[in-house]
């Protein structure tokens, strides 16, 4: 694969991962001394206080967050807690009722246009262009940003290829898989070389597989340099993308770190799921106590926090407890979400 | 599993703010895509809807006007209806564009969103949107006038003048239409547009027969309808008789340019709102 010329193709190891320097808004106009001499080291994306109102109800309220160069960072929450909306003002399309915002050191009241040119968007409801062919839903959104055609399409080639699509360039978008039309809009929001990428829900509703596909894609993107931004009520999504997360519930962040600090701080290290027999659960009371590190009671099962699940498992034996089904598991972002809010992720 | 990652090395590290016109000209670009995409179908029909017209009213039925009293300007009917049919022909194909369009964009394929998510701006959106309503108009009016000069039914070269009428006609329309559809949330306002707006005024905005024919006490009514002042004016550039009158002929451009503005206006107004405000 040729890489001379003006346009070249990085491969998996060997491509371009650019300096912390090239990605903070820095435009040939000298009249930008704002975005120039902000430090290298200054987040990419900065919120204090951030708040978005619909009327009288708050959808974010008053979150505070970074985001660094080139890192992975994720909002982890239920429907309703406030992602998307959070997601919208990050994305220049929705204006920020109070606080303060700041994205590639530029102020989105104000800069809304040149924000949004380093931005690549993949929203929570597809987008695509379903009336014209997958080529050129991505050449059109190209010449949002002002490339040429011809530039448009070499990169709209490229990026099909990218997201295993190229064999569908010249077909309508319509008859596209739920999968592929996620990969599609992952590669449109590719065209402008983005800054950050901000993917919201970027996997919700796929099969497996295809989930799958699309991580491992983002995965790459990640190693490249690119900073994501991105939202998810999956666990293992957000353990496996994110190098930092925020939980939010009910428009606020209930909590804030890597998924093993979340884990470390907020749950112990193994699980056990006790199930009972239908109507047993609820007559055992002192028989649970004194089980694990803590106990939290499900309606369906219960689970025992413990650093040594399988001890947990031998002493539920050892008083005699008959239970359907006994699990011991490492513990997730679920359980650290259970122990922050009281509800379970996904209902 | 060696797969390329695509790297825009020649990408600027800041993009400088684009101007609006070029912002609006890929707005404009969009639609024009989904115009050519379809465009031997889109041609056959432009065509095919006045000769249709054209044969039935025109010739069909002006044999049967023009034998009796006839339309009253020592014309035949068929150079007294082209004109006018032309301009409401294209008021009502702007009206579609104003509807379903606008709502698939906003709602169900949701590409004005897409194009928000991008430094185009919700102004950009509208400029681009008018833009193509304007040059389909042009178009699909421009197709007519030929289809009426091969009828022979062209009095005077002013029927060229006929098509920016109709053009201006069709935006007075479309932009209060566009701007009240972008806040729908279903097609039912869509229903009743058609149902009491446009056919009406299809029919009694002196398209089919003089306004003079109506009733003394509603004839003054016809200047609270925008279709008539576009078919009057049209007819009379056709004609040749807009010197007969020229204030009147003034004020229907004012008025038809006034709408338009309102509706500009307005669209900037919706079209922001749902693109700021929706999820
Ligand atoms: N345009 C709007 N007008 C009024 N209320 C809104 C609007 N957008 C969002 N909301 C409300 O704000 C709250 C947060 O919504 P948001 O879409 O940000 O949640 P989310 O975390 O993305 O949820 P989900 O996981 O379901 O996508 C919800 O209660 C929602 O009903
Ligand atoms: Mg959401």
């Amino acid at each position: 694969m040729g890489s001379g010329g003006r346009f070249s193709l990085g491969t998996a190891n060997g491509g371009s991962i650019k300096s912390p320097m090239t990605d903070t808004l820095d435009t040939a106009a000298p009249a930008a001394p704002t975005a120039s001499a902000a430090p290298a080291q200054a987040p990419l994306i900065s919120a204090r206080g951030l708040t978005k109102r619909f009327a009288a109800f708050t959808a974010v309220d008053a979150i505070d967050f970074d985001v660094a160069q080139g890192e992975s960072f994720g909002f982890l929450g239920p429907n309703g807690a406030g992602k998307t909306s959070t997601m919208r003002m990050i994305g220049c399309v929705s204006p920020v009722t109070e606080g303060k915002l700041s994205i590639l050191g530029l102020d989105p009241t104000t800069d809304g246009p040149r924000i949004r040119g380093r931005l690549g968007v993949v929203p929570q409801e597809d987008s695509l262009d379903t009336e014209l062919s997958v080529r050129d839903n991505l050449v059109i959104y190209g010449r949002y940003f002002g490339l040429n055609r011809a530039e448009a399409t070499r990169r709209a080639v490229e990026l099909l290829d990218f997201v295993q699509l190229g064999e569908r360039a010249k077909d309508k978008v319509e008859p596209l898989s739920g999968g592929m039309r996620r990969r599609l809009t992952i590669a449109r929001a590719l065209i402008n070389d983005p800054s950050i990428l901000l993917l919201d829900e970027p996997t919700t509703g796929l099969d497996p597989q295809a989930r799958h596909l699309l991580w491992e894609r983002l995965y790459r993107l990640k190693q490249r340099g690119v900073t994501l931004v991105l939202t998810t009520h999956y666990m293992d999504e957000a353990e496996q993308l994110c190098d930092r997360l925020v939980v939010m519930d009910k428009a606020k962040i209930v909590a804030e770190g890597s998924p093993r600090s979340l884990i470390e701080r907020y749950s112990s290290r193994e699980v056990t799921e006790l199930r009972f027999p239908a109507g047993v659960q609820e007559t055992l009371g002192a028989e649970l106590e004194g089980l694990g590190d803590r106990i939290d009671r499900l309606p369906d099962r219960v689970l025992v926090y413990s650093e040594d699940g399988e001890a947990v498992a031998a002493q539920v034996h050892a008083r005699g407890l008959v239970a359907e089904t006994m699990l011991v598991r490492r513990s997730s972002l679920e359980d650290v979400f259970l122990r922050l809010t009281g509800r379970t992720l996904v209902d | 599993m060696a797969v390329a990652t695509p790297s825009f090395e020649s990408a600027p590290a800041g993009v400088p703010e684009r101007s609006y016109f070029a912002s609006v000209g890929a707005v404009f670009e969009h639609f024009w895509l989904l115009y050519i995409r379809t465009w031997r179908g889109n041609v056959i029909g432009n065509f095919a809807t006045p000769t249709l017209f054209l044969l039935a009213m025109g010739v069909g039925l002006g044999s049967y006007v023009d034998k009796g009293s006839g339309v009253g300007m020592g014309i035949p009917y068929l150079q007294f209806l082209a004109p006018a049919l032309l301009v409401s022909t294209i008021m009502q194909g702007a009206v579609f564009e104003a509807t379903f369009p606008v709502m698939a964009g906003f709602r169900w394929v949701r590409r004005f969103h897409a194009m928000h998510a991008t430094p185009i701006t919700p102004a950009a959106v509208v400029g681009g949107f008018i833009g193509w309503l304007a040059v389909h108009a042009t178009l699909v009016g421009a197709i007519f006038a030929l289809v009426i000069v091969v009828f022979g039914a062209a009095r005077s070269v002013g029927v060229i003048l006929v098509i920016p009428v109709a053009t201006l006609t069709a935006l007075a329309f479309a932009t209060p239409i566009a701007a009240f559809m972008a806040g729908q949330r279903d097609t039912n306002a869509f229903n009743s547009i058609w149902r009491f707006g446009v056919t009406p005024l299809f029919l009694f905005s002196g398209t089919f027969f003089p306004i003079e024919r109506l009733p003394e006490v509603i004839r003054p009514l016809a200047w609270l309808l925008p279709l008539w002042h576009g078919a009057d004016l049209g007819r009379a550039l056709a004609l040749g008789t807009v010197g007969d009158d020229p204030f009147r002929h003034l004020a229907h451009v004012m008025i038809l340019s006034t709408v338009a503005v309102l509706g500009i206006v307005w669209m900037l107004r919706t079209f922001r709102r749902q693109l700021e405000g929706a999820r």
